[in-house]
């Protein structure tokens, strides 16, 4: 197991260079002048265009920019941006209402999507089944930002039942942009929970587990779900990256003062180093935990963990 | 050896069998398989016919095509002409759908609409396909360095989700509303195919993977065919299939994911009409409350056209998997 950790850890460096060295080349290779952007409607003056060149050390060879603009980014510095204020700071103060919203997201997709592809993967082909497979197919096929407003028209305006917007970012508002943030994963996990039930349900161990007299709940409960679950497991640890995006135009639709209301927020006032800043940190998380979700797949199932 | 067609071949193939093994496995096991690969197909076909879900994804897809190639047919209105008075007006009388906050026809924009949209998602869809399937063969058929370089390569691509990227790169190459239609269309699908192409690398790779040991792909290299001709005439048909597949699921999400581009102000940009852009501006709450048909009409047809691909998708998926019937 340790070693699998050690391994595991090993093959995340050259991911994480890449994935940033990507990001940098991005922002700073593609054609056009990186400053153009970053203060507002206005062009920058030329002090800022100075001190922009100086902070992200453009006059210097490419590598060059990169290894240190690496060296800041192990230090937590995310820029600053046109109006002064950190990006690490921006996000300090932003993150605790990001994080409910995606525990709340996280929390229905677990509950909801396994406890939906169980009942549709034991009741293959009957009316449940059909019942759950194509509604997931019609809210995948919904883009979050119209589910979002339409659950905003729907319970927040017309029946009331639920706040409209999220300003303060307490429990009781956040409960509606969460459950839209993760409709697409809750469909996803459902459809995939109720695919690997229904091959191991057809698995020798489980005529076995019947055979010698358990019940079925128990034979389904403790043999099948159980093997099931470890790529709904993945899948969740990967659904991840969509939810940080998703956060993006959730928070934008319910006003919701987080980390994606102020990546949007940032997009339409032209200020770059907070977008591509907030943006990288976005992807440092989602890289941190799909390595978690790694380590665990390794705990739940032994045979990887092995070879 | 000019024909290397394992099964126009026969009598050369019993030779070379005999030859190499004890038993003649060869032919009596190629034989059939090539049977059963074609039944699949056949198949395939007979149980799709008879899925009411295959047609209703084909005619949507038929519609919203059409629709994109000549939106004359369906509204002889000019998308651009907008009269202010009507701004926000409810649907009825003239305008089938209402009018938007600048008093545009909503019915002829979310027509319009199409356009932008079934071709971003074409262009991506088809080049993540092409790179994909390139670099999956070169992986999958070389195997070693080529194989790790590619994979790792991937690996970095893959690990930063498609929204996020996806608004760095277009925030870098932001365009205005001067920029040409096409520029900016091109724009949004560089940015998605740039991140989506390894999803389509890896399913090439381990499906190259899975054909290679065959004894159709032996014989042939026995024959002394290179490398070209037997990835061209043995692999690639035998492996292409579920990059078809998942190709066409994906570009209903590439559509899907250029919306919500758009919506953030990011995407596409106006004066481009486009379902995304149309939503974005119709989406404040005191529009919801008052004005929801310039919300609702583009997010149907968004909606239904992601669902008529990706549901075309899955049915010729479930279609092929033998493991599901």
């Amino acid at each position: 197991m340790g070693k699998y950790i050690v391994r595991r850890l090993l093959q995340m460096i050259p991911v994480v260079l890449g994935a940033t060295f990507l990001i940098f080349a991005m922002v700073f290779l593609l054609p056009g002048d990186p400053t153009a952007g970053r203060c507002g409607d206005r062009p920058c003056s030329p002090e800022y265009v100075a001190a922009f060149k100086a902070e992200y050390n453009l006059d210097k060879p490419f590598l060059v920019q990169y290894a240190l603009y690496l060296g800041k980014l192990l230090q937590g510095d995310l820029g600053t941006n046109y109006y002064g204020n950190t990006v690490a700071h921006e996000l300090a103060i932003r993150y605790p209402t990001t994080l409910k919203l995606a525990l709340i997201a996280l929390a229905f997709e677990a509950i909801v999507g396994i406890a939906a592809g169980v009942v549709a993967g034991i009741r293959k082909g009957k009316f449940a089944d059909n019942l759950v497979t194509i509604s997931t197919l019609v809210v995948i096929s919904i883009p979050v930002f119209v589910i979002g407003s339409l659950a905003q028209m729907i319970f927040g305006l017309k029946l009331g039942w639920f706040p409209v917007t999220s300003g303060d970012g307490t429990w009781a508002q956040l409960i509606l942009p969460g459950l839209v943030l993760g409709s697409l994963s809750v469909a996803y996990v459902a459809r995939l929970t109720r695919t690997n039930l229904v091959e191991n349900l057809r698995a020798d161990y489980v005529r076995t587990a019947k055979a010698k007299g358990l019940s079925a709940g128990r034979a389904v409960g403790v043999h099948a779900l159980r093997n099931s679950l470890v790529s709904v497991i993945t899948y969740i640890g990967a659904s991840f990256g969509s939810l940080m995006g998703g956060a993006i135009v959730t928070e934008r639709i319910f006003n919701v003062n987080g980390i994606g209301n102020f990546i949007w927020r940032s997009i339409n006032q032209r200020d770059g180093v907070s977008v591509v800043g907030a943006v990288i940190c976005l992807v440092i998380v989602y890289l941190v935990v799909n390595l978690i979700v790694d380590i665990l797949y390794g705990v739940l199932d032994p045979r990887i963990s092995h070879d | 050896m000019t024909d290397n067609a394992p099964f126009a071949a026969d009598d050369v193939l019993d030779e070379t069998a005999a030859d190499l093994r004890p038993a003649p496995t060869v032919n009596p096991t190629a034989a059939p398989e090539q049977e059963k690969a074609r039944s699949l197909g056949a198949d395939a076909w007979d149980i799709m016919r008879r899925r009411p879900l295959f047609w209703i994804s084909i005619a949507l897809i038929v519609v919203f095509v059409t629709m994109a190639v000549a939106p004359g047919l369906f509204t002889s209105k000019d998308p651009y002409f907008c009269d202010l008075n009507n701004a926000r007006v409810t649907p009825g009388g003239d305008a089938l759908f209402g009018y938007d906050l600048q008093g545009c026809d909503v019915y002829a924009r979310t027509i319009y609409g199409a356009r932008s949209s079934i071709l971003v998602g074409l262009l991506t869809a088809l080049a993540t396909a092409l790179i994909g399937t390139m670099l999956g063969t070169l992986g999958g058929y070389f195997g070693g360095v080529p194989d790790a370089v590619l994979s790792r390569l991937a690996d970095v691509f893959f690990s930063i989700p498609l929204l996020l990227g996806g608004i760095i790169i277009l925030y870098t190459l932001r365009g205005d509303g001067e920029t040409p239609y096409f520029v900016s269309i091109l724009k949004v699908v560089l940015a998605m195919a740039v991140l989506g192409w390894p999803n389509i690398y890896r399913l090439m790779r381990s499906s190259v993977i899975q054909v290679k040991p065959n004894e159709f792909v032996l014989a042939s290299r026995a024959l002394g065919a290179k490398p070209g001709r037997i990835i061209g005439s043995h692999i690639m048909p035998n492996s292409i299939a579920p990059v078809i597949v998942v190709a066409t699921i994906d570009l209903g999400a590439y559509i899907a994911t250029e919306a919500t581009l758009s919506f953030l102000g990011i995407g596409l940009q106006a004066p481009v009409i486009s379902w995304g852009i149309a939503i974005s501006q119709a989406s404040g709450l005191g529009y919801i409350r008052n004005a929801p048909h310039m919300l609702l009409f583009p997010a149907l047809f968004l909606s239904l056209t992601v669902l008529a691909f990706i549901m075309l998708g899955e049915v010729v998926r479930d279609a092929l998997d033998p493991k599901l019937r």
